[in-house]
């Protein structure tokens, strides 16, 4: 898909302003970017919060309040989506304790996926990890890797069908597999779909972004920073005077920006251990965001670097 | 899963470095002072091996089987699992080495081996005994993170293999696959992390492979 100054547009117009934001470095306020779910119209803050490896802390209690702290920063921020699965280690039981500890934010919109290669042990896991979380039912589920994934989304369907469950989503991570996830997105009703993209990882621009978009399919960005590499990389190295004119005041949100301004993409990822750091991605979240034309030089000056 | 082999190492490590160190920290604030019990007992082992009184192998074998009953019951199970699933299936393992060390020991281990292989099994024995839990002040970390014979699995390893080298028996070879395939576990895994530490557990498998050879050509 070519990302023309009028799908923007068009992305715009579907962004709903919801919440007020302050500025990570001046102070202002602003409102973060929303999106619409396509399947319900339901409006969702763009950047959600990722618990691959950060949450998974074990028993450790200084470990489990610094996530707390983040979730609080999250929610404060005007933050909904949170995301977790049961390949996380103990990231499911920290994001309950957390929500515990914040008084069960009602802000939340829970995302968590069933990953089992056996069919029949899919609900006991699903069920396994409501009790983590501590939540009446997922807003979200989605089939982890595409583990099992004929059988799971049967029962996921049967499961939204019920009413236990809001959404039902694929997940697929680094590219793997693209030829079944786009088999899958053709031949079911998803409401979501996640997969990894970022201003290196573009491969799923070429069919994965434009078919969720024709289909009507959310999509929730992975590894937006490839797990910290991008930042790391570019740590050191001088934000461009011209990051300036669409409010990037750090790497971070220099790659946020390029993600979000994609007119597919629903809603972002990234995981953290740190408040400044969740507070820098929710101020990601905001207008402006690149036009098709600084999206290209962004993607070289990283590229170049 | 047909996509394997697009799979890293790193893809698998489920936590961060400092979770992981972390870990060893909490579990010691748990378990303290039994540290002092472990390391005394792991002193006793090696003097019962250097003085080698009758019946001596068998109290060395039954001490060795439930410090390894007890880590992968404490911390492998109760604590490393937490964080990697993957751990659930290893520490049933440590069960069988030390199911393992109490037959044999019942059936007649004799620590007595005093070639080559033997004496650098006892050094080896040493050096996981009191160097490994000071390991951690050349690598920066605090020395309440410390990773202690009886209480850690890789000192508990290390020096197990040690005093394995320097023993003798039918099925004394028995005992050596799992601490070593634990050591590679432990080595890949600080690998994957970036940590230098982990030339330790791959060197003291290498070493200890190196010694089983030495011993097996002396014969």
């Amino acid at each position: 898909m070519t990302v023309t100054r009028r799908t923007l547009m068009k992305a715009a117009a579907v962004s709903a302003l919801t919440f007020a934001l302050p500025d990570g470095t001046t102070g202002a306020v602003h409102e973060p970017v929303t999106r619409i779910i396509p399947s319900s119209g339901e409006a969702i803050p763009a950047v959600g919060l990722g618990t691959w490896i950060t949450f998974n802390v074990g028993d450790d209690p200084v470990l489990r309040n610094e996530c707390v702290a983040v979730m609080a920063a999250f929610f404060e921020a005007g933050g909904r989506m949170i995301d977790s699965s049961p390949m996380y280690g103990s990231s499911q039981p920290v994001v309950g304790y957390g929500l515990d500890q914040l008084g069960r934010p009602k802000a939340l919109f829970s995302a968590e996926k069933v990953w089992t290669s056996s069919a029949e042990d899919g609900l006991a896991q699903i069920e396994q990890s409501r009790r983590f979380w501590g939540v009446e039912r997922f807003d979200l589920v989605q089939v982890h890797n595409l583990v099992a994934w004929e059988a799971h989304l049967e029962t996921l369907f049967a499961m939204k069908a019920e009413g236990k469950i809001r959404y039902v989503g694929i997940t697929t991570s680094e590219g793997r597999r693209h030829d079944v996830f786009e088999r899958i997105m053709r031949a079911y009703p998803l409401d979501f779909v996640q997969l990894t993209y970022n201003i290196i990882d573009r491969e799923a621009e070429d069919r994965l972004l434009p078919l969720a978009a024709e289909r009507g399919i959310a999509v929730i960005v992975n590894r937006p920073f490839r797990q910290g590499e991008l930042t790391r990389n570019l740590e050191g190295e001088p934000l461009p005077g011209w990051a300036a004119d669409i409010s990037a005041a750090t790497w971070a949100q220099f790659i946020l920006k390029f993600i979000l301004s994609h007119p597919a993409v629903t809603v972002a990822i990234p995981a953290t251990t740190r408040v400044d750091h969740m507070r820098e991605n929710m101020a990601a979240a905001v207008a402006p965001l690149p036009d098709a034309a600084m999206r290209e030089r962004m993607a070289a000056l990283v590229r170049d670097l | 899963m047909s996509d394997w082999w697009t799979y890293r190492p790193e893809d698998f490590l489920l936590f961060s470095p400092r979770v992981y160190w972390r870990m060893f920290e909490v579990h010691n604030a748990a378990l303290r002072p039994l540290q002092l019990v472990t390391l005394a007992t792991g002193l006793t082992v090696i003097l019962l091996a250097l003085r080698r009184p009758i019946g001596s192998g068998l109290w060395i074998a039954l001490s060795l089987a439930a410090l390894w009953a007890f880590v992968g019951w404490s911390f492998l199970w109760n604590r490393y699992a937490a964080i990697n699933w993957a751990i659930a299936y290893v520490a049933p393992a440590f069960g069988l080495q030390a199911l393992l060390l109490a037959v044999l020991g019942v059936r007649g281990l004799v620590f007595d081996r005093r070639g080559i292989a033997g004496r650098a099994g006892m050094l080896l024995a040493t050096i996981g005994l009191f160097a490994y839990p000071l390991l951690v002040l050349p690598f920066g970390r605090p020395l309440a993170s410390a990773e202690v014979f009886g209480i850690a699995p890789d000192p508990t390893a290390i020096t197990t293999v040690g005093m394995l080298l320097a023993g003798r028996g039918r099925f004394v070879a028995l005992l050596l696959p799992i601490p070593l395939l634990w050591l590679l576990f432990s080595g890949l895994t600080l690998h994957t992390m970036g940590d230098p530490q982990a030339w330790i557990p791959f060197s003291a498998t290498g070493t200890a492979i190196v010694l089983v050879v030495l011993r097996g050509l002396a014969r």
